[in-house]
Protein backbone atom coordinates (compact mmCIF):
# COMPACT_ATOMS: atom_id res chain seq x y z
CA UNK A 1 0.00 0.00 0.00
CA UNK A 2 1.17 3.11 -0.99
CA UNK A 3 2.43 5.73 2.28
CA UNK A 4 -0.05 8.51 1.89
CA UNK A 5 2.45 11.67 2.62
CA UNK A 6 -0.36 14.71 4.61
CA UNK A 7 2.27 17.07 5.32
CA UNK A 8 2.98 19.70 2.40
CA UNK A 9 6.54 20.21 1.18
CA UNK A 10 7.69 23.31 3.55
CA UNK A 11 6.13 21.21 6.78
CA UNK A 12 8.69 18.51 6.08
CA UNK A 13 11.63 20.57 5.11
CA UNK A 14 11.36 22.68 8.23
CA UNK A 15 10.61 19.12 10.36
CA UNK A 16 13.60 17.43 8.72
CA UNK A 17 15.75 20.69 9.16
CA UNK A 18 14.41 20.76 12.67
CA UNK A 19 14.94 16.89 13.82
CA UNK A 20 19.05 17.51 12.83
CA UNK A 21 19.46 21.27 14.54
CA UNK A 22 17.65 19.70 18.06
CA UNK A 23 20.18 16.56 18.02
CA UNK A 24 22.62 18.36 17.06
CA UNK A 25 21.88 20.94 20.11
CA UNK A 26 21.40 18.29 22.33
CA UNK A 27 24.98 16.87 21.83
CA UNK A 28 26.39 19.96 22.80
CA UNK A 29 24.75 20.82 25.71
CA UNK A 30 25.35 17.49 27.01
CA UNK A 31 28.94 17.46 25.64
CA UNK A 32 29.81 20.78 26.91
CA UNK A 33 27.55 20.06 30.32
CA UNK A 34 30.43 17.32 30.51
CA UNK A 35 33.68 19.68 30.76
CA UNK A 36 32.15 21.48 33.05
CA UNK A 37 31.39 19.15 35.34
CA UNK A 38 34.76 17.30 35.09
CA UNK A 39 36.61 20.81 35.50
CA UNK A 40 38.34 20.65 32.18
CA UNK A 41 37.69 24.16 31.68
CA UNK A 42 37.26 26.42 35.03
CA UNK A 43 34.27 27.94 35.86
CA UNK A 44 33.38 32.07 35.87
CA UNK A 45 31.13 31.46 38.86
CA UNK A 46 32.90 28.42 41.28
CA UNK A 47 30.84 25.36 41.31
CA UNK A 48 30.47 25.68 45.30
CA UNK A 49 29.29 28.97 45.61
CA UNK A 50 26.47 28.75 43.22
CA UNK A 51 24.21 27.77 46.01
CA UNK A 52 24.63 31.28 47.44
CA UNK A 53 23.82 32.32 43.86
CA UNK A 54 21.13 30.58 42.77
CA UNK A 55 18.73 31.79 45.44
CA UNK A 56 19.17 35.49 44.18
CA UNK A 57 16.82 37.69 41.90
CA UNK A 58 18.95 37.46 38.69
CA UNK A 59 19.42 41.18 38.82
CA UNK A 60 21.69 40.47 42.29
CA UNK A 61 22.70 37.29 41.11
CA UNK A 62 24.60 39.60 37.89
CA UNK A 63 25.60 41.90 39.91
CA UNK A 64 27.26 40.10 42.57
CA UNK A 65 29.01 37.84 39.83
CA UNK A 66 30.54 40.33 37.62
CA UNK A 67 28.30 39.23 34.79
CA UNK A 68 26.95 41.36 31.94
CA UNK A 69 23.50 39.89 30.73
CA UNK A 70 22.98 39.49 26.63
CA UNK A 71 25.82 38.38 24.22
CA UNK A 72 28.25 38.50 26.79
CA UNK A 73 28.72 35.13 27.02
CA UNK A 74 30.61 34.80 23.68
CA UNK A 75 33.34 36.57 25.06
CA UNK A 76 33.42 33.85 27.81
CA UNK A 77 33.32 30.71 25.85
CA UNK A 78 36.56 29.37 27.77
CA UNK A 79 34.69 29.17 30.97
CA UNK A 80 33.31 25.82 31.73
CA UNK A 81 30.13 27.36 32.88
CA UNK A 82 29.87 29.94 29.91
CA UNK A 83 30.70 26.99 27.37
CA UNK A 84 27.27 25.57 27.95
CA UNK A 85 25.37 28.48 26.20
CA UNK A 86 26.51 27.26 23.40
CA UNK A 87 24.22 24.30 23.18
CA UNK A 88 21.35 26.15 25.06
CA UNK A 89 21.74 29.10 22.53
CA UNK A 90 21.65 26.84 19.64
CA UNK A 91 18.53 25.15 20.63
CA UNK A 92 16.95 28.75 21.17
CA UNK A 93 18.08 29.54 17.75
CA UNK A 94 17.72 26.64 15.60
CA UNK A 95 13.28 27.73 15.01
CA UNK A 96 14.66 30.66 13.72
CA UNK A 97 17.20 28.50 10.87
CA UNK A 98 13.89 26.36 9.95
CA UNK A 99 11.93 29.55 9.34
CA UNK A 100 14.57 31.15 7.12
CA UNK A 101 14.20 27.52 5.41
CA UNK A 102 10.40 27.53 4.45
CA UNK A 103 10.28 30.98 3.05
CA UNK A 104 12.39 30.34 -0.62
CA UNK A 105 9.56 27.65 -0.58
CA UNK A 106 6.35 29.51 0.16
CA UNK A 107 7.66 32.17 -1.84
CA UNK A 108 8.65 29.61 -4.94
CA UNK A 109 5.05 28.61 -4.15
CA UNK A 110 3.51 32.16 -4.52
CA UNK A 111 2.15 31.56 -1.06
CA UNK A 112 3.09 35.29 -0.31
CA UNK A 113 1.17 35.68 2.77
CA UNK A 114 2.66 32.87 4.65
CA UNK A 115 6.09 33.66 3.52
CA UNK A 116 5.50 37.20 5.09
CA UNK A 117 4.14 35.59 8.05
CA UNK A 118 7.56 33.53 8.54
CA UNK A 119 9.61 36.32 7.57
CA UNK A 120 7.66 38.65 10.45
CA UNK A 121 8.09 35.56 13.04
CA UNK A 122 12.09 35.47 11.94
CA UNK A 123 12.00 39.43 13.02
CA UNK A 124 9.91 38.64 16.54
CA UNK A 125 12.96 35.84 17.31
CA UNK A 126 15.92 37.87 16.18
CA UNK A 127 14.51 40.73 17.94
CA UNK A 128 14.36 38.76 20.90
CA UNK A 129 17.43 37.10 20.28
CA UNK A 130 19.27 39.98 19.84
CA UNK A 131 19.61 40.95 22.96
CA UNK A 132 18.14 44.87 23.03
CA UNK A 133 15.50 43.99 24.80
CA UNK A 134 16.10 44.24 28.52
CA UNK A 135 14.06 43.45 31.55
CA UNK A 136 13.62 45.79 34.49
CA UNK A 137 15.07 45.31 37.77
CA UNK A 138 13.12 44.32 40.65
CA UNK B 1 13.83 -5.06 23.13
CA UNK B 2 12.02 -2.83 25.77
CA UNK B 3 14.26 -4.27 28.57
CA UNK B 4 17.18 -3.32 26.16
CA UNK B 5 16.18 0.08 26.29
CA UNK B 6 14.90 0.41 29.53
CA UNK B 7 18.93 -1.12 30.55
CA UNK B 8 20.05 1.60 28.65
CA UNK B 9 18.10 4.51 30.09
CA UNK B 10 19.11 3.01 33.59
CA UNK B 11 22.81 3.26 32.31
CA UNK B 12 22.41 6.55 31.10
CA UNK B 13 20.59 7.52 33.91
CA UNK B 14 23.14 5.99 36.83
CA UNK B 15 26.27 7.30 34.33
CA UNK B 16 24.88 11.41 34.79
CA UNK B 17 24.01 10.78 38.66
CA UNK B 18 27.48 9.71 39.01
CA UNK B 19 29.22 12.65 36.70
CA UNK B 20 27.11 15.12 39.02
CA UNK B 21 27.94 13.56 42.35
CA UNK B 22 31.90 12.76 41.32
CA UNK B 23 32.17 16.08 39.85
CA UNK B 24 33.18 17.49 43.70
CA UNK B 25 36.45 16.70 43.14
CA UNK B 26 37.51 19.28 41.25
CA UNK B 27 34.87 21.63 43.06
CA UNK B 28 37.20 22.13 46.15
CA UNK B 29 39.81 24.61 46.50
CA UNK B 30 39.24 26.82 43.71
CA UNK B 31 39.90 30.04 42.95
CA UNK B 32 37.17 32.41 42.35
CA UNK B 33 36.48 34.87 39.85
CA UNK B 34 33.56 36.53 41.09
CA UNK B 35 32.98 38.28 44.44
CA UNK B 36 31.02 36.10 46.68
CA UNK B 37 28.19 37.19 49.28
CA UNK B 38 29.15 36.20 53.00
CA UNK B 39 25.52 35.08 53.40
CA UNK B 40 25.90 31.69 55.75
CA UNK B 41 24.59 28.99 53.27
CA UNK B 42 22.94 25.07 53.91
CA UNK B 43 25.40 22.19 55.04
CA UNK B 44 24.17 19.90 51.42
CA UNK B 45 26.89 20.05 49.62
CA UNK B 46 26.57 22.19 45.88
CA UNK B 47 26.42 18.88 44.01
CA UNK B 48 23.23 17.71 46.12
CA UNK B 49 20.86 20.14 44.52
CA UNK B 50 21.25 19.44 40.82
CA UNK B 51 21.21 15.45 41.70
CA UNK B 52 18.19 15.80 43.25
CA UNK B 53 16.66 18.17 40.37
CA UNK B 54 17.55 15.40 38.09
CA UNK B 55 16.27 12.90 39.36
CA UNK B 56 13.11 14.55 40.55
CA UNK B 57 12.62 15.88 36.86
CA UNK B 58 13.47 12.61 35.52
CA UNK B 59 10.27 11.39 37.92
CA UNK B 60 8.61 14.38 36.66
CA UNK B 61 8.78 13.26 32.73
CA UNK B 62 7.47 9.68 33.47
CA UNK B 63 4.49 11.63 35.39
CA UNK B 64 4.41 13.64 32.35
CA UNK B 65 3.97 11.24 29.84
CA UNK B 66 1.58 9.64 31.91
CA UNK B 67 -0.52 12.55 32.93
CA UNK B 68 -0.68 13.94 29.45
CA UNK B 69 0.62 17.57 30.22
CA UNK B 70 3.61 19.08 29.21
CA UNK B 71 7.34 19.16 31.29
CA UNK B 72 7.11 22.87 31.52
CA UNK B 73 3.97 23.18 33.81
CA UNK B 74 4.91 20.50 36.30
CA UNK B 75 8.58 22.03 36.68
CA UNK B 76 7.76 25.98 37.72
CA UNK B 77 5.34 25.46 40.30
CA UNK B 78 6.95 22.27 41.86
CA UNK B 79 10.83 23.33 41.37
CA UNK B 80 9.78 26.64 42.40
CA UNK B 81 8.15 25.74 45.60
CA UNK B 82 10.50 23.05 46.79
CA UNK B 83 14.19 23.77 45.79
CA UNK B 84 16.20 26.92 46.66
CA UNK B 85 16.34 28.08 43.37
CA UNK B 86 15.03 31.98 42.79
CA UNK B 87 12.05 31.82 41.04
CA UNK B 88 13.88 34.10 37.99
CA UNK B 89 15.96 31.04 37.42
CA UNK B 90 13.31 28.36 37.63
CA UNK B 91 11.16 30.29 35.10
CA UNK B 92 14.63 30.05 32.75
CA UNK B 93 15.04 26.56 32.70
CA UNK B 94 11.30 25.91 32.95
CA UNK B 95 11.09 27.51 29.31
CA UNK B 96 13.88 25.37 28.02
CA UNK B 97 12.92 22.15 29.54
CA UNK B 98 9.26 23.22 27.64
CA UNK B 99 11.19 24.51 24.49
CA UNK B 100 13.35 21.03 24.59
CA UNK B 101 10.66 18.93 24.62
CA UNK B 102 8.85 20.61 22.17
CA UNK B 103 11.75 20.38 19.73
CA UNK B 104 12.41 16.81 20.31
CA UNK B 105 8.60 15.87 19.70
CA UNK B 106 8.28 18.84 16.86
CA UNK B 107 9.68 16.82 13.56
CA UNK B 108 7.89 13.69 14.26
CA UNK B 109 4.91 15.64 14.57
CA UNK B 110 5.19 17.76 11.04
CA UNK B 111 6.63 14.79 9.22
CA UNK B 112 3.37 12.47 10.52
CA UNK B 113 1.05 15.61 9.56
CA UNK B 114 -0.62 15.74 12.91
CA UNK B 115 1.07 18.88 13.79
CA UNK B 116 0.03 21.47 10.76
CA UNK B 117 2.18 24.45 9.92
CA UNK B 118 -0.68 26.65 8.13
CA UNK B 119 -2.25 26.83 11.49
CA UNK B 120 1.22 27.36 13.51
CA UNK B 121 2.53 29.71 11.94
CA UNK B 122 -0.02 32.67 12.43
CA UNK B 123 -0.80 31.53 15.54
CA UNK B 124 2.84 31.55 16.29
CA UNK B 125 3.56 35.13 15.20
CA UNK B 126 1.17 36.38 17.88
CA UNK B 127 2.29 34.08 20.59
CA UNK B 128 5.94 34.11 20.69
CA UNK B 129 5.35 38.30 19.92
CA UNK B 130 3.48 38.40 23.22
CA UNK B 131 5.66 36.02 25.18
CA UNK B 132 8.81 38.35 24.65
CA UNK B 133 6.16 40.83 26.46
CA UNK B 134 5.42 38.08 29.76
CA UNK B 135 8.79 37.36 29.89
CA UNK B 136 9.85 41.30 30.27
CA UNK B 137 7.33 41.42 32.60
CA UNK B 138 7.91 38.57 34.18
CA UNK B 139 11.17 39.43 34.87
CA UNK B 140 10.31 43.10 36.08
CA UNK B 141 7.78 42.19 39.12
CA UNK B 142 8.86 41.13 42.58
CA UNK B 143 9.57 37.19 42.87
CA UNK B 144 6.22 37.65 45.73
CA UNK B 145 4.01 38.86 42.77
CA UNK B 146 5.29 36.14 40.50
CA UNK B 147 4.49 33.55 42.86
CA UNK B 148 0.71 34.78 43.56
CA UNK B 149 0.03 35.09 40.13
CA UNK B 150 1.41 32.18 39.38
CA UNK B 151 -0.17 30.40 41.91
CA UNK B 152 -3.25 31.87 40.66
CA UNK B 153 -2.38 30.56 37.49
CA UNK B 154 -1.38 26.84 38.39
CA UNK B 155 -5.12 26.45 40.16
CA UNK B 156 -6.74 27.67 37.11
CA UNK B 157 -5.12 25.45 35.33
CA UNK B 158 -6.28 22.64 37.50
CA UNK B 159 -9.82 23.76 36.86
CA UNK B 160 -9.79 23.76 33.07
CA UNK B 161 -7.72 19.66 33.65
CA UNK B 162 -10.64 19.06 35.49
CA UNK B 163 -13.66 20.42 33.69
CA UNK B 164 -12.45 21.37 30.14
CA UNK B 165 -14.28 19.18 27.22
CA UNK B 166 -12.28 17.51 24.54
CA UNK B 167 -14.05 17.14 21.10
CA UNK B 168 -12.31 13.87 18.97
CA UNK B 169 -13.52 15.64 15.45
CA UNK B 170 -15.61 18.90 16.16
CA UNK B 171 -17.90 19.28 13.34
CA UNK B 172 -17.38 22.76 11.74
CA UNK B 173 -20.36 23.69 9.18
CA UNK B 174 -18.76 26.47 7.75
CA UNK B 175 -14.93 27.86 8.13
CA UNK B 176 -14.60 31.43 8.76
CA UNK B 177 -13.32 34.05 6.13
CA UNK B 178 -9.91 34.45 7.90
CA UNK B 179 -8.95 30.86 7.64
CA UNK B 180 -10.10 30.75 4.22
CA UNK B 181 -8.11 33.39 3.33
CA UNK B 182 -5.41 32.13 4.76
CA UNK B 183 -6.06 28.18 3.34
CA UNK B 184 -5.93 26.96 7.02
CA UNK B 185 -7.67 23.17 6.59
CA UNK B 186 -5.86 19.75 6.16
CA UNK B 187 -5.86 16.23 5.82
CA UNK B 188 -4.75 14.09 8.47
CA UNK B 189 -3.92 10.26 8.62
CA UNK B 190 -5.90 8.43 11.92
CA UNK B 191 -3.87 5.27 12.39
CA UNK B 192 -6.52 4.18 14.74
CA UNK B 193 -9.40 3.77 12.23
CA UNK B 194 -7.41 3.92 8.88
CA UNK B 195 -9.30 7.13 7.84
CA UNK B 196 -7.80 10.13 6.17
CA UNK B 197 -9.62 13.30 8.01
CA UNK B 198 -10.46 16.37 6.32
CA UNK B 199 -10.69 19.27 8.45
CA UNK B 200 -11.67 22.89 8.81
CA UNK B 201 -11.67 25.45 11.61
CA UNK B 202 -14.05 28.71 12.40
CA UNK B 203 -13.46 31.74 14.87
CA UNK B 204 -9.82 32.32 14.22
CA UNK B 205 -9.72 36.12 14.80
CA UNK B 206 -11.38 35.10 18.17
CA UNK B 207 -8.89 31.99 18.58
CA UNK B 208 -5.71 34.22 17.59
CA UNK B 209 -6.98 37.41 20.16
CA UNK B 210 -6.52 34.72 22.69
CA UNK B 211 -3.40 33.58 22.27
CA UNK B 212 -2.06 37.41 23.19
CA UNK B 213 -3.38 36.02 26.75
CA UNK B 214 -1.43 32.44 26.20
CA UNK B 215 1.62 33.70 24.90
CA UNK B 216 1.81 36.91 27.58
CA UNK B 217 1.17 34.05 30.39
CA UNK B 218 3.74 31.56 28.56
CA UNK B 219 6.26 34.28 29.11
CA UNK B 220 5.77 35.54 32.52
CA UNK B 221 5.25 32.08 33.69
CA UNK B 222 8.08 29.85 31.85
CA UNK B 223 5.59 27.49 31.97
CA UNK B 224 4.88 26.11 28.32
CA UNK B 225 1.26 26.13 27.52
CA UNK B 226 0.26 23.35 26.43
CA UNK B 227 -2.57 23.70 29.20
CA UNK B 228 -4.35 26.80 27.35
CA UNK B 229 -3.14 26.07 23.70
CA UNK B 230 -5.37 22.80 23.49
CA UNK B 231 -8.66 23.84 24.93
CA UNK B 232 -8.60 27.19 22.60
CA UNK B 233 -7.21 25.47 19.56
CA UNK B 234 -9.70 22.70 19.06
CA UNK B 235 -12.76 23.51 21.65
CA UNK B 236 -12.97 27.66 20.33
CA UNK B 237 -11.15 27.21 16.67
CA UNK B 238 -12.45 23.42 16.08
CA UNK B 239 -9.34 21.56 15.08
CA UNK B 240 -9.72 17.92 15.49
CA UNK B 241 -8.24 17.14 19.28
CA UNK B 242 -4.89 14.73 17.54
CA UNK B 243 -4.27 17.93 15.31
CA UNK B 244 -4.89 20.36 18.55
CA UNK B 245 -2.08 18.50 20.95
CA UNK B 246 0.49 18.37 17.78
CA UNK B 247 0.37 21.78 16.61
CA UNK B 248 0.26 22.99 20.68
CA UNK B 249 3.17 21.07 21.11
CA UNK B 250 4.87 21.88 18.04
CA UNK B 251 3.68 25.77 18.72
CA UNK B 252 5.48 25.45 22.36
CA UNK B 253 9.27 25.48 20.40
CA UNK B 254 8.41 28.92 18.58
CA UNK B 255 6.20 30.48 21.84
CA UNK B 256 9.01 29.16 23.96
CA UNK B 257 11.91 30.19 21.91
CA UNK B 258 10.97 33.82 21.98
CA UNK B 259 9.63 33.68 25.91
CA UNK B 260 13.98 31.61 26.59
CA UNK B 261 16.04 34.32 24.38
CA UNK B 262 14.50 36.76 26.84
CA UNK B 263 15.37 35.01 29.95
CA UNK B 264 18.95 34.14 28.46
CA UNK B 265 19.62 37.46 27.40
CA UNK B 266 18.82 39.07 30.55
CA UNK B 267 21.12 36.29 32.61
CA UNK B 268 18.44 34.16 34.30
CA UNK B 269 19.30 30.88 32.73
CA UNK B 270 21.97 28.33 34.67
CA UNK B 271 23.61 25.72 33.10
CA UNK B 272 24.21 23.67 36.44
CA UNK B 273 20.08 23.95 36.94
CA UNK B 274 19.09 23.72 32.84
CA UNK B 275 20.88 20.87 31.85
CA UNK B 276 20.17 18.48 34.66
CA UNK B 277 16.64 19.47 34.17
CA UNK B 278 16.39 19.07 30.11
CA UNK B 279 18.21 15.35 30.32
CA UNK B 280 16.42 14.46 33.41
CA UNK B 281 12.95 15.35 32.13
CA UNK B 282 13.87 13.67 28.51
CA UNK B 283 15.18 10.30 29.85
CA UNK B 284 11.72 10.15 32.35
CA UNK B 285 9.54 10.86 29.12
CA UNK B 286 11.51 8.25 27.17
CA UNK B 287 10.96 5.83 30.36
CA UNK B 288 6.83 6.98 30.43
CA UNK B 289 6.16 6.66 26.53
CA UNK B 290 7.47 2.87 27.71
CA UNK B 291 5.15 2.45 31.07
CA UNK B 292 2.06 4.17 29.04
CA UNK B 293 1.81 1.05 27.23
CA UNK B 294 0.81 -1.02 30.68
CA UNK B 295 -0.70 1.64 32.68
CA UNK B 296 -4.40 3.33 33.30
CA UNK B 297 -3.31 7.07 32.46
CA UNK B 298 -6.75 8.34 34.04
CA UNK B 299 -5.36 7.91 37.33
CA UNK B 300 -2.09 9.44 36.46
CA UNK B 301 -3.90 12.26 35.45
CA UNK B 302 -6.01 12.57 38.77
CA UNK B 303 -2.31 12.45 40.26
CA UNK B 304 -1.18 15.42 38.18
CA UNK B 305 -4.02 17.44 39.09
CA UNK B 306 -3.13 16.80 42.46
CA UNK B 307 0.78 17.87 41.99
CA UNK B 308 -0.87 20.69 40.47
CA UNK B 309 -2.88 21.64 43.24
CA UNK B 310 -0.24 21.29 45.48
CA UNK B 311 2.41 22.72 43.97
CA UNK B 312 -0.17 25.87 43.10
CA UNK B 313 -1.38 26.37 46.54
CA UNK B 314 2.29 26.09 47.90
CA UNK B 315 3.20 28.69 44.89
CA UNK B 316 0.52 31.24 46.21
CA UNK B 317 1.21 30.77 49.89
CA UNK B 318 4.98 31.57 49.14
CA UNK B 319 3.80 34.72 47.63
CA UNK B 320 2.02 35.79 50.43
CA UNK B 321 3.88 35.04 52.80
CA UNK B 322 1.91 32.47 54.41
CA UNK B 323 4.22 29.35 53.99
CA UNK B 324 7.94 30.26 53.44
Amino acid sequence: MDKKVLATEEQLAYAKLLDTGMKFGLLILVVTFIVYLTGILAPHVPVNDLPKYWKMPVHTYLTATGIHPGWAWLGMLGKGDFLNFIGIAFLAGVTIICYLRIIPILLKKKDTIYAVLAFVEVLVLALAASGVLKAGGH
Amino acid sequence: MRGRKLKFLSLAVLIFAVLISSAYVFASGEPSAATVPSAAESTMPWWAWPLILFIVTFLLGIVAVLGGVGGGVLFVPIIGGFFPFHIDFVRGAGLLVALAGALAAGPGLLKKGMADLRLAIPVAVIASACAIVGAMIGLALPAKVVNIALGGTILGIVAIMLMAKKSEYPDIQQADNLSTVLRITGVYHEASTGQDINWKIHRTPQGLATFIIIGVMAGMFGLGAGWANVPVLNLMMGAPLKVSVATSKFLLSITDTSAAWIYVNNGAVLPMMVVPSIIGIMLGSIVGVQILARTKPAAVRYIVIAMLLFAGSRALLKGLAIWN
